[in-house]
């Protein structure tokens, strides 16, 4: 532990390594996250920044390095053939339901209502009073703007529907850490929008936040700095208005004006 | 005597035999179903595992049990384990004597342990149905073990598995004809009875057939039915 908790990384990342097979996708990235941020990640597809957002919850297990989390070091062990394994599940799943995360495909559980998605995890992980969690449901998905499909199964809403579920989902669990996995690449463009918008509510709450994306208005904008991954580096960090201003990263500046329409 | 009087409940009928077999080839294969369930369950688990030896065993129960004929299964169990059991009763007291098994309960278990191949192939391809993503999500929020398993897993197991369950019910349900064999007095076995003492073998297999095309028919709802049920929420192509 650290001196002051005012001090302790909300999410701190040492040296983070992950290879499937011969193939090395995170080549040693170290960042820390502090309460409140909202840090976009960036990067061209395979330049690891899913598989690193993945490491943190542990549904990757990384190769080397370690994840802090509030202060505490997630528990890796090495097994007998070389790999890498959690050694400690219960610790993976207590530190999981701190860090809620939004995933690229939505991912409901397609056979509970989006009222019963939400209340799922609070329910059955942290086992909180049914009639409490459910008020504080019906409240979430008012925030997000569908109290009305409360009772509607996820295969019934539109896409950006689905997604703003999905983040009142992750939101009931009352997560410290909020990782966000590309949430808008699979919707049509003219449902970006609104699921950008219940984002940038949410970040304006003074969540923490860690947002793998390729909107570079959200990068720009809503976010106070800016990770730029290149082949399993950081290629650049910093806040958006000094990276977007002018980054010292050649690289960083090919990358934006390639998505200049953000 | 006239077929309504050899199929009626008069004193001369057979009415309430034959319905009376009806049950009885109800509740075998409501038996035989259910621990076919259970070994399903099992083989299924044992085959999706990422122990080579568990998926070893899962495919031998498999192949093996889907590969030899039902019948040689019941006669393996019935008159077999009959054999076993008289042979073991001898090493221990040292007497001689024969050891019969329940009929019912070892019927079941021989129609039992071959549906069980045919549901772990169900149940199988069932959890293969599940979108990964599903179960990652759940993984995220800190599920792990009997809750992720009963909360996420079985509902979308027991779902996606009912069609193909209903396929091999059916399967079950003519299987226990072959039950007969042992002599426990089920459908199949009552009709013979009936026709070999009233010499009328038309009327009374014709009966016969036409009691299991009931229970077929009605379990073929009742599957439907349940299907409707547990696909709320699933979008059809």
């Amino acid at each position: 532990m650290a001196e002051g908790s005012a001090a302790v990384p909300a999410v701190s990342v040492r040296d983070l390594r992950k290879s499937f097979g011969a193939l090395e996708v995170l080549k040693g990235v170290s960042f820390d996250a502090h309460d409140g941020d909202v840090i976009s990640i960036l990067g061209a597809s395979g330049s690891g920044k899913s598989t690193l957002l993945r490491c943190i919850n542990m549904l990757e297990t990384p190769s080397a390095g370690d994840v802090v989390v509030a202060g505490e070091t997630i528990k890796l062990r090495q097994r007998r053939d070389g790999r890498v394994e959690p050694a400690d599940h219960r610790q993976i799943d207590r530190i999981r339901s701190g860090l809620s995360m939004v995933f690229q495909g939505f991912n409901l559980w397609s056979h509970m209502t989006v009222l019963q998605n939400v209340m799922e995890a609070p329910v059955h992980v942290q086992k909180r009073p049914k009639a409490e969690v459910r008020d504080e449901a019906m409240a979430l998905l008012a925030k997000v703007g569908i109290a009305d499909r409360a009772g509607y199964y996820p295969s019934h809403l539109s896409g950006g529907q689905q997604q703003r579920a999905a983040i009142a989902r992750a939101l009931a669990m009352k997560p410290k850490v909020m990782l966000f996995d590309e949430p808008t690449s699979a919707l049509d463009p003219e449902l970006v929008g609104e699921v950008l918008r219940v984002m940038r509510a949410i970040a304006e709450e003074g969540r923490t936040m860690l947002v793998v994306t390729h909107e570079m208005g959200f990068a720009r904008d809503v976010s106070n700095r800016v990770l730029f991954l290149h082949q399993g580096q950081i290629e650049a960090d910093g806040p958006p208005q000094e990276l977007f201003g002018a980054s010292k990263s050649e690289r960083f500046r090919q990358f934006i004006a390639r998505h200049a329409q953000g | 005597m006239s077929a309504f009087e050899l199929l009626g409940f008069g004193e001369k009928g057979w009415g309430a035999l034959l319905l009376q077999a009806t049950a009885m080839t109800l509740a075998v294969t409501l038996t035989a179903f259910f621990f076919g369930g259970v070994f399903g369950a099992v083989v299924a688990r044992g085959k999706l595992s990422d122990s080579m030896v568990a998926r070893v065993a899962g495919d031998v129960y498999t192949t093996v049990l889907r590969g030899v004929p039902d019948l040689l299964v019941i006669y393996l169990l019935y008159f077999g384990g009959s054999q076993l059991l008289s042979s073991l009763y001898r090493l221990v007291t040292g007497e001689t004597g024969f050891i019969g098994i329940n009929a019912f309960l070892t019927g079941a278990m021989a129609v039992g342990v071959v549906s069980g191949a045919y549901q772990a192939e169900v149940f199988r391809g069932a959890y293969l149905a599940i979108p990964r993503g599903e179960i990652e999500a759940a993984r995220s929020v800190g599920m792990s073990g009997w809750t992720l398993f009963h909360r996420i897993v079985l509902p979308q197991v027991l779902r996606f598995a009912i069609p193909g369950l209903g396929n091999v019910w059916q399967l079950a349900l003519k299987e226990s004809a072959l039950i007969s064999v042992t002599g426990l007095v089920e459908l199949l076995r009552q009709s013979q009875v009936a026709s070999g003492s009233t010499r009328q073998p038309f009327v009374f297999y014709s009966a016969a057939a036409v009691l299991y095309l009931v229970l077929t028919s009605v379990s073929t709802w009742t599957f439907n039915k349940a299907e409707s049920t547990a696909m709320r929420g699933v979008r059809r192509a």
